[in-house]
């Protein structure tokens, strides 16, 4: 309790949550006006990790943006780089080869799985429960060291290249994921048994946090958060890129808005992950992974560009203006996450604190990607 | 009352099947190492720090000193000293400097290397609570024993010395010429320190 602060009619006070506290997964303040266990008004306040990625995109050459990319959203980096190629892809109209845009849906899905993996064990370590974020963990190693063995890194992917991706795939990665695959599916269903069914977790999910489909277009909240509110929108589907309108997958959708239609959107993902992965694996054709002639000095024409992707917190789109020259004029990135959670103050009003942090959980924020 | 019963006996449902799952659990093999006793094993792709090629035929570095990396790199960690040394086709690199606390791995550097003199390293045991522990010469790194003296072309030496000389004599006659243009018309006196400049060259 950092102050007391009384209003006229009844007794409130203010309460800091974070920016140092493990429930808001980074360096989150939330400040909190509290009447007794129950929430007056929350509102959560940015810029402890702010880091001026756009300035940085508008003074870098086009090239030197792309170890950005894998630090904003640090969980589902592929996304980025996916977004950041289209960009600039789109601009410079550079055709990109078939096997690079597989290699490159193969590698972003394995990495929505990766994150949704550690959304779902540190939700529930959130809620209470410590071991789910164990056996969680245990499987994403299992991607982490697949996306390793290509593309060098861990986490802070640098792997997608303007007009196509840095290196190809082996024999070794296409095994192991089939593998993960087959190894990954029936341990869906036994997160299900441990945790989904749990009676705790029912309780504790189940009509708490609130989320309509009005206040998502209001606030321009996406991904698992708009889809677990019952509006079918997904830019995979909606504004098709690379070559999903080739692969045959599902949007989970659940109309029931709270945080447990959240979470199930987000199991439900990775199993339609996983069906992407496997048709993209059957379908990978031959050939080069990097378009020929792209100009080591990327000078894009005048102009006006944009490119939207589906990142696993939901719509990541930049937005850059290029004058000509070999750096940005302007440089815009639109985060889910920033979106997501500034919803998190209409929609926690009047709710108790443990159920505020239940449903801040739900909304899976990454700090970095929300202050750019 | 009923509901109260009901939700006791889903609970009690839900923690046996939970219990089920984490008693199996227990009994398999932990997939965690002892990480100083066993260590995992790196993926040639693993990206560490930069490091110089050494060239099997020489085995010396194949750096040209172009200074590609140096452009390339988004946060300037790379710095590449060279020098000229008579009789060595093109530039001799004479400390290749990373300053590994602001790099970021993207890779630009190995891409816009021409020769292929640079390559990621397999390295990540890199603890340390020193910060200038993390500026490395890379030179030094390939060649730990010292640095190998570039080898020296005679036939290159030679043509090089003969331009230099050549090069020494032009610049003596135009400066001498200068001399002459400028004092011709003030002293015509000094003619004879002209004429030995003339026979110098």
């Amino acid at each position: 309790m950092s102050s007391l602060a009384q209003s006229q009619l009844r007794e409130t006070f203010e309460l800091n949550i974070g920016p140092q506290h493990p429930a808001t997964h980074g360096v989150l303040r939330i400040k909190v006006v509290m009447d007794g266990e129950y929430i007056d008004r929350a509102e959560p306040i940015l810029g402890y990790i702010h880091r001026m990625h756009e300035k940085m995109g508008e003074n870098r050459t086009w090239n030197q943006f792309w170890p950005n990319m894998g630090r904003l959203d640090y969980l589902s980096a592929m996304a980025y780089n996916h977004c950041y190629a289209g960009l600039v892809e789109r601009a410079m109209e550079i055709v990109v080869p078939e096997r690079a845009e597989y290699i490159r849906v193969i590698t972003a899905e394995l990495n929505r799985i990766q994150s949704h993996l550690l959304g779902f064990g540190a939700y529930i370590m959130d809620l209470g429960g410590f071991t789910p974020l164990m056996y969680a963990m245990d499987e994403r190693e299992q991607i982490l060291d697949l996306l390793e063995s290509v593309t060098g890194s861990r986490l802070t992917y640098c792997y997608f290249r303007f007009g196509g991706v840095y290196n190809d795939i082996d024999d070794d990665f296409i095994t192991g994921t089939r593998a993960f695959i087959k190894r990954f599916r029936p341990q869906i269903p036994m997160y299900h048994k441990l945790v989904t069914g749990n009676a705790i977790l029912m309780d504790r999910l189940i009509g708490v946090g609130p989320v309509s489909a009005d206040m998502c277009r209001k606030y321009g909240a996406t991904g698992p958060v708009l889809r677990g509110s019952g509006v079918n929108y997904d830019i995979r589907r909606n504004e098709p890129y690379s070559v999903y309108p080739e692969l045959d997958f599902d949007i989970p959708v659940y109309k029931e808005c709270d945080s447990m239609a959240r979470y199930m959107v987000r199991m439900d993902e990775m199993v339609q992950s996983c069906r992407i992965i496997e048709q993209a694996l059957n379908k990978l054709p031959e050939g080069p992974v990097m378009a020929e002639k792209v100009p080591k000095a990327l000078k894009p024409p005048k102009g006006d560009f944009h490119y939207a992707v589906e990142a696993a917190r939901g719509t990541f789109s930049m937005r850059a203006v290029s004058d000509g020259t070999n750096t940005a004029y302007r440089m815009r990135l639109r985060s889910p996450t920033y979106s997501n959670v500034s919803l998190f103050e209409e929609a926690s009003r009047g709710m108790l604190l443990s159920d505020a942090l239940a449903f801040l959980g739900s909304l899976d924020p990454v700090i970095p990607e929300m202050d750019r | 009352m009923s509901g109260y019963f009901k939700d006791i006996i889903t609970g009690l449902k839900s923690l046996a099947v939970g219990l089920q799952i984490t008693n199996k659990e227990f009994l398999t093999k932990p997939i965690t190492l002892l990480y100083p006793h066993e260590s995992v094993k790196m993926y040639p792709r693993y990206r560490g720090h930069i490091e110089l090629v050494k060239d099997p035929e020489t085995g010396r570095n194949r750096c040209i000193c172009c200074g590609m990396c140096e452009k390339g790199c988004p946060s300037g960690c790379i710095t590449v000293k060279s020098e000229k040394r008579p009789g060595v086709k093109g530039k001799v690199l004479t400390a290749y400097i990373l300053n590994f606390t602001t790099c970021s791995l993207c890779g630009q550097c190995v891409e816009n290397c021409k020769p292929e003199a640079i390559k990621f390293s397999n390295e990540y045991n890199l603890a340390s609570t020193r910060r200038e522990d993390y500026i490395f010469d890379l030179l030094q790194k390939l060649h730990p024993e010292g640095v190998p003296e570039p080898e020296v072309d005679p036939e290159l030496l030679k043509k090089e010395q003969e331009k230099e000389e050549a090069a020494k004599k032009a610049a003596a006659e135009k400066k001498a010429a200068a001399a002459k243009k400028e004092a011709a018309p003030k002293a015509p006196a000094k003619e004879g320190g002209e004429s030995k400049a003339e026979e110098k060259s």
